[in-house]
C-alpha cells in the first residue's frame, strides 16, 4: 500500500491534514472511476452489461459527492468559491473567476486558515516564523 | 445543518456576510493569545476534550485480578457572547446600506476577546484552565509605571528564559494601559520604544485586552497549546418583530506545557 498522498513527512503533519489529504486522494480516485466507467459504457455493446456499469458509475457519483461535501465542510474558503460556481446557470468560467476573486481576497486579507470548520475563519494569528 | 442554526435566521446572505465580516474585523486585533500561542484545530463542535496523554489509577483492584485506570482529559469550554441586531438595520443592508449599526456585535466581540485572553493568560479555575501568568515558573518582574524601564524588564525576562534553555523568538503581551504607554513613548533620540522592545524580543508586541500587566513568552512552539473545537462563529437564537438575537460562540481548551517558557510582568 502506498502513502504517496502525502508530499510532506506524514509524521510532521497534523491528524486533520492527514485526513484532508486522504479525502483528496479518495476524491481523485472516484473521479477516475467515473471517467473509466464512462469509457467502458461508451464501447460496451451488451445492453445488460452497460446497465450494470451505469449502476456502478452511479455509486461513484455518490462517493465523489460525499468526498467533496466533506472537504467543503472542512474548508470554508473552498466552500465559498464552490458556492459561487456550483448549481448556477451562468457562464462557468466567469462565475468561477468572480467567486475565487471575492473569496480569496477576503480570506487573504484576514489571514484565514484554508482548512477549518464553518466559522469566521480566524484561526491562528501567529505571524509566520522567519 | 450546523448547531448554529444560521439557516433559520431571518437574515439574507448579504447581511450574514456583513455580520461575519464585521465580527472578524473587530475580533482579530483583540485576540492577543492567538498571536502568541500554538493554535490546533478547529476540530469541530463535537470535539469535547483534549487528550492529555495521562491516566489516573482507579482502585487498586476493582475486580479480582483486574487493574483499572481512567484517562485524563481537559474538557473544552464553550464561550458564548449574545448580541442583538435591529431587523430594520438588516433590511437596510439588503437595500445596499453599508453604515449599519452593529454596536451590539462590537461589544460582544470585545467581551469574547477579553474572556479568551483572560482564560489563556490568567486562567479559569472553574474550567480547569491554568493560565500562562499562573504557571510561569520564573519570578515575576514588576512592570511599574515607568515605561522607559520596560526594555530592561523585558531583557531580564528574556535572559531568565535563555538561562533556562528556552530559545526565542519571544513575544510580549501587554494589557491596554501599558501598551498605550509604550506606543506614546519615544526614547532618547526619538527612537520608538516599540521598536526597541521588538528588537530585544525578536518577535511581536501584542495588545492584550483582558490582561493585567503582561507576559514575555517564547514563540519557539510547543509550549502553550490552544485547542480549538469550533472556532469563533456567529449563531442564531431567535427573533421577534424588531430584533434578531444572535451570539458569538467558540469552544476551546488551553494548557501550558512548559512553565519555564513564560515570565509574568506584574502590573
Amino acid at each position: 500500500m502506498g502513502f504517496d498522498q502525502y508530499h510532506e513527512p506524514a509524521g510532521e503533519l497534523p491528524a486533520e491534514t492527514r485526513t484532508f489529504a486522504r479525502m483528496c486522494a479518495s476524491l481523485t480516485e472516484e473521479a477516475e472511476a467515473i471517467g473509466w466507467y464512462e469509457q467502458r459504457i461508451a464501447i460496451e455493446p451488451d445492453l445488460e452489461a452497460r446497465g450494470i456499469m451505469r449502476d456502478a458509475q452511479g455509486e461513484e457519483f455518490k462517493h465523489f459527492a460525499m468526498d467533496l461535501e466533506f472537504l467543503l465542510r472542512r474548508t470554508p474558503l473552498w466552500r465559498e468559491i464552490a458556492e459561487g460556481i456550483l448549481f448556477h446557470e451562468g457562464d462557468i468560467v466567469e462565475e468561477g473567476e468572480e467567486a475565487e476573486e471575492g473569496a480569496v481576497e477576503g480570506a487573504a486579507s484576514r489571514g484565514a486558515p484554508v482548512v477549518g470548520g464553518i466559522s469566521l475563519g480566524i484561526g491562528s494569528l501567529r505571524e509566520a516564523r522567519a | 445543518m450546523s448547531h448554529l442554526l444560521r439557516e433559520h435566521a431571518p437574515i439574507s446572505k448579504a447581511a450574514w456576510s456583513i455580520l461575519d465580516s464585521e465580527a472578524r474585523e473587530r475580533l482579530t486585533p483583540k485576540l492577543a493569545a492567538r498571536k502568541l500561542v500554538d493554535f490546533a484545530g478547529p476540530h469541530g463542535w463535537e470535539h469535547s476534550a483534549t487528550n492529555l496523554g495521562r491516566k489516573r489509577r482507579l482502585n487498586d483492584e476493582p475486580w479480582e485480578g483486574i487493574r483499572a485506570a481512567q484517562r485524563e482529559v481537559l474538557p473544552l469550554v464553550e464561550l458564548q457572547a449574545p448580541f442583538t441586531v435591529d431587523r430594520e438595520e438588516l433590511r437596510d443592508v439588503d437595500r445596499g446600506a453599508r453604515d449599519v449599526d452593529l454596536s451590539a456585535l462590537d461589544e460582544a466581540a470585545q467581551r469574547l476577546a477579553v474572556a479568551e485572553n483572560s482564560a489563556v493568560f490568567h486562567g479559569w479555575e472553574l474550567a480547569g484552565i491554568a493560565g500562562i501568568l499562573q504557571r510561569a515558573k520564573h519570578d515575576p518582574i514588576p512592570l511599574g509605571d515607568q515605561c522607559e524601564l520596560y526594555p530592561r524588564h523585558v531583557a531580564k525576562a528574556v535572559e531568565a528564559m535563555l538561562a533556562a534553555g528556552i530559545d526565542g523568538p519571544y513575544g510580549l503581551a501587554l494589557g491596554p494601559n501599558a501598551y498605550t504607554n509604550v506606543l506614546e513613548t519615544s526614547e532618547h533620540g526619538g527612537y520608538p520604544l516599540l521598536d526597541h522592545l521588538r528588537k530585544i524580543l525578536g518577535g511581536p508586541l501584542v495588545w492584550a485586552p483582558g490582561v493585567e500587566g503582561g507576559a514575555v513568552v517564547s514563540l519557539r512552539g510547543g509550549d502553550f497549546l490552544f485547542d480549538s473545537g469550533d472556532d469563533i462563529s456567529i449563531g442564531y437564537e431567535r427573533y421577534d418583530a424588531d430584533t434578531v438575537y444572535l451570539y458569538l460562540e467558540e469552544s476551546f481548551s488551553f494548557r501550558v506545557v512548559t512553565p519555564e517558557a513564560a515570565v509574568a510582568l506584574a502590573p
